[in-house]
């Protein structure tokens, strides 16, 4: 009810033009932060009121004749049905409006498209149901998805409410991060299904296609955060891989460069050491929720026909081996976690599903059994039946 | 009128059968009009209860009813079911029963084919609907079938194959069918100039069919060779681009939205010129702008696909042709307003909803404009702009004119008239909720909001809401349609033959009795 109250005073704001006054309620395409998104813009308005004065003129005409020539208002039907001229005239002028249109649509068109000589370029690809960077020039890379908080929240019947969450879905555990004012060459591609990578800030999205590169660029003029989502249907998840851009200053930028550096080395160096087996079970349960539960269910119990469940399944239940071999490389719809985690996690969340998730195995698997297995994942395989 | 239809007298052992075997060897085409019309109105409520699925669910942010993966589910049922269930359907009802009274044809030119594409239309809308029972659930990629996406369907994507080829094989007999009416059927001195619109875009669009139905079995016939027999037709890891798929599903499916919208056209070309009580006017240039609109359904395909990769050349080769479209479809509008013009109407249910369909398929065409332009789709592709896009020339467009053409041509089926008030009810009640229920889908799209998402951010919820209050009444005033037509159908005022006042003057239906007796125009009219 109270809600029903809010909606009606926030529409009747709306029709004063008082709406623009809360960014909750967002009418229109934003403008964006950057030339492009700033052209796209304007072109939109241009078109939306070429549309709407041919609305208003179409329109009038008709709802006068709707008036004025009605039987009950006593008008008599005129018979006629032909007139070459006037036909003639309403093909030739929409026509050159069109021309009018097509012109500077061609310009930002053609401006979207160069994406010549970038100050950096990164990788981005779409995995069900995360995105993966990867800076090409600095050799920082690392995966982004859906943040904890959201996460839980957006369980069915997870009793949270949407509204008590900061950014719901729209907020990610490493967010994107790119200087100001710099030429960024963006590489899509995807690792299973089509994704979409699409910040409306930006003025643009372009399809990550599993196989291909598309390329677009961008080049932020505001430093600040930037939120977006994957925009082509890509199963169950789709609508919880949210996109996090942070534009920052040059010298910032470069700051937090090199804390992922530092950041991946702590983690390749983890590897190194022997884990407790307690040590192993807590990571990888931690592990497990960010990205095993989605499919496989937080409880183990997967969804029956589509993905199969871990508590008491074979595999994991089985030798230690082919579940390795299975979360490493994949299979079916599964993807390749080899790809994804490093050695510390995965043996993390392999010891997790064997001693949690009510199944009772009692081994775990170390870092150091991982790590050379990961490494020969990299090196190129002849025999493609392991 | 007596005089041409009292030659059946005779031929009373002609007659229909009794019981249900009337109905399943049937030949006459008002028969199989009938069931086709049915079909499309169990389908029409099957698939807008998928669609109250979906609004329930998108009514406030958070999940409350249903889990991502049948969200999807009814994603791709809700638009397969209206499209391939519901409106081709309807339209194929309307072009049974009305196509050979129009040209004064005794039947269809093929009545047992006719018999068999109804049947096998029945035989595809229930494989797919009982897809929804298998293991994995119904198809959840979206009713475009994309893959890799599509490939992860469980055990019913076989079947969803099999059902769309079913169904494909039902529209192209249906519209070999219309085809050969209206070629070799038409009375003596009813020339191709002279047929009514409604005819004339269903013969289009029965090219139409003919040409693209068989392009999307092969399409989705290469899905099924790459999920069981490991050909790699959309898979690069084998050579194969799934952006293959979609040019080759976007060649038959942009054509299938001109084969739902060109018959709706013929419907509001037929209708108004009798509610304005003048001739339509520019007769030829409708029929010119129908066959222009045909041929350029066949070279836009690819703005489905602005933001898929293609070269620049390829985006603005599809953006110039795209925006002609625009062209002549304008000069529709224009000659539909030109009829009203200096008309005399009035506002019976039926023009009621010619006129609404006019305005607001009119604002769908504005944002078709809108994503015609390549750069700026680079937003709109994907979002609710699109989603409220294709419902305004969709349901306001294709569905309105349905509901029209029902109105219009229901006495004529039951020889009773039907509550005109309460019609007018619906009509309000329809108009008014439609557009609560799209109208906020363009914000929703321009403000960010993706497509085919169960679950939404905050700052999305208010419009969300009003779309989906807008959804529900809209769903339940179909009830009232609903209603009309069965009360129709079981009693009511009688109806003359004319109906409508001077609508002899506009069609060969209205020269024949209400209702139209079993067999007409056994002896062809005479056509002045």
């Amino acid at each position: 009810m109270k809600k029903t109250k809010q909606i009606f005073a926030h529409l009747f704001l709306m029709l004063l033009g008082l709406g623009e006054a809360n960014a909750e309620y967002a009418l229109n395409m934003p403008k964006g932060v950057t030339r492009i998104s700033n052209d796209v813009y304007d072109l939109h308005m241009l078109i939306l009121w070429i549309c709407v004065a041919i609305g208003v003129l179409v329109f009038g005409v008709m709802f006068y004749s709707i008036y004025y020539h009605r039987k009950s208002a006593g008008h008599q039907a005129e018979q006629f049905h032909d007139n070459a001229n006037i036909e003639l005239l309403w093909t030739v002028i929409p026509t050159i409006i069109l021309v009018v249109m097509a012109i500077p649509a061609t310009k930002t068109m053609m401006q979207m498209d160069d994406v010549s000589e970038p100050d950096i370029t990164i990788k981005i690809t779409g995995w069900q149901w995360k995105w993966e960077y990867d800076y090409l020039d600095s050799g920082v890379h690392f995966f982004s998805s859906l943040d904890a908080e959201s996460n839980q929240a957006r369980q069915l019947g997870s009793g949270v409410e949407a509204a008590d969450v900061d950014n719901y879905l729209l907020n990610v555990d490493n967010p994107l991060v790119l200087p100001v004012n710099k030429k960024i060459r963006f590489l899509l591609t995807a690792s299973d299904v089509i994704h979409s990578w699409w910040v409306p800030e930006f003025g643009w999205k372009k399809d990550n296609v599993p196989g291909f590169i598309n390329d677009a660029w961008v080049s932020v003029e505001k430093p600040g955060i930037y939120r977006g989502q994957c925009a082509e249907l890509c199963g169950k998840d789709h609508g919880y891989m949210p996109i996090v851009v942070i534009a920052k200053e040059q010298a910032e930028y470069e700051q937090w460069l090199e804390e992922k550096k530092a950041q991946a080395l702590a983690e390749a160096s983890s590897a190194d050491r022997q884990w407790s087996q307690a040590e192993l079970i807590a990571k990888g349960s931690e592990v497990y929720q960010a990205n095993c539960a989605s499919c496989h269910m937080a409880d183990g119990q997967g969804v029956p026909g589509t993905f199969p469940a871990l508590a008491g399944s074979s595999v994991v239940t089985g030798p230690l081996d082919g579940e390795v071999s299975i979360v490493l490389n994949g299979r079916g719809m599964m993807p390749s976690f080899g790809a994804m985690l490093n050695a510390s996690d995965l043996a993390a969340v392999i010891s997790f599903t064997r001693n949690g998730l009510s199944n009772k195995v009692g081994d775990s698997v170390q870092p150091l059994i991982i790590k050379p297995l990961l490494a020969a994942m990299t090196q190129p395989e002849e025999d493609d039946d392991w | 009128m007596s005089a041409v239809t009292s030659a059946h007298d005779a031929h009373d052992d002609h007659g229909p059968k009794k019981g249900i075997m009337r109905w399943l060897t049937a030949t006459n085409h008002k028969d199989i009009g009938t069931m086709y019309l049915v079909f499309a109105l169990v389908m029409f409520f099957v698939g807008g209860a998928m669609a109250l699925v979906i609004r329930a669910e998108l009514f406030e942010p958070g999940l409350q009813f249903v889990n991502p993966q049948f969200f999807n589910s009814m994603t791709t049922m809700h638009a397969l079911l209206m499209v391939f269930g519901f409106m081709m359907p309807a339209f194929a009802g309307f072009a049974n029963w009305m196509i050979p009274m129009m040209i004064g044809a005794p039947d269809m030119a093929l009545p047992r084919m006719n018999n068999m594409s109804f049947w096998l239309l029945v035989a595809g809308g229930v494989l797919l609907s009982s897809t929804l029972f298998m293991e994995g659930g119904a198809p959840a990629a979206g009713w475009t079938l994309y893959p890799p996406l599509v490939l992860q369907t469980g055990d019913s994507l076989p079947f969803a194959i099999f059902s769309v080829h079913l169904l494909g094989v039902s529209s192209i007999m249906a519209a070999i069918n219309i085809v050969a009416t209206i070629f070799n059927m038409r009375a003596p001195g009813m020339g191709l100039m002279k047929m009514p619109m409604f005819v004339w875009t269903w013969l289009i669009t029965g090219f139409l069919l003919i040409a693209v139905m068989p392009v999307f079995a092969g399409a989705v016939t290469m899905l099924l060779t790459d999920r069981f027999f490991e050909t790699s037709f959309f898979d690069a890891a084998g050579g194969g681009d799934p952006v293959l798929y979609q040019h080759i599903f976007w060649f038959f499916g942009h054509p299938e939205v001109y084969i739902l919208i060109l018959p709706t056209f013929g419907l509001a070309s037929t209708i108004i010129p009798v509610f304005a009580r003048k001739p339509l006017f520019g007769y030829h240039s409708m029929v010119y702008a129908t066959v222009g609109i045909a041929f350029l359904s066949f070279i836009v395909w690819a703005h489905h696909m602005f933001t898929v990769g293609m070269p620049i050349a390829g985006n603005l080769f599809f953006m110039y042709s795209t925006m002609l479209v625009a062209v002549p479809t304008g000069v529709k509008v224009f000659n539909w307003i030109a009829t009203m013009w200096k008309g005399a109407m009035t506002f019976e249910a039926p023009m009621l909803f010619t006129v609404a369909f006019v305005v607001l398929f009119t604002i769908g065409g504005f944002t078709g404009v809108m994503m015609a332009i390549a750069p700026l789709d680079a937003q709109y592709h994907d979002t609710y702009f699109i989603v409220a896009h294709f419902h305004y020339v969709l349901v306001p467009g294709a569905v309105f004119m349905i509901m029209a053409a029902t109105y219009y041509w229901l006495p004529k089926w039951t020889g009773h008239r039907y509550d005109e008030k309460l019609a007018k009810i619906h009509f309000w009640l329809s108009v008014i909720s439609v557009n609560v229920l799209f109208f906020p889908q363009h914000f929703l799209g321009l403000a960010g909001m993706p497509r085919r998402i169960p679950d939404y951010a905050v700052q999305f919820a208010d419009f969300n809401m009003i779309s989906s209050v807008g959804g529900f009444l809209f769903g339940f005033s179909q009830l009232i349609f609903l209603y009309i037509i069965i009360t129709t159908i079981r009693g009511g005022k009688k109806a003359t033959g004319e109906v409508w006042e001077g609508a002899k003057k506009h069609g060969l239906e209205w020269t024949l009795p209400s209702p139209a007796p079993y067999h007409t125009f056994v002896k062809p009219p005479k056509i002045k």
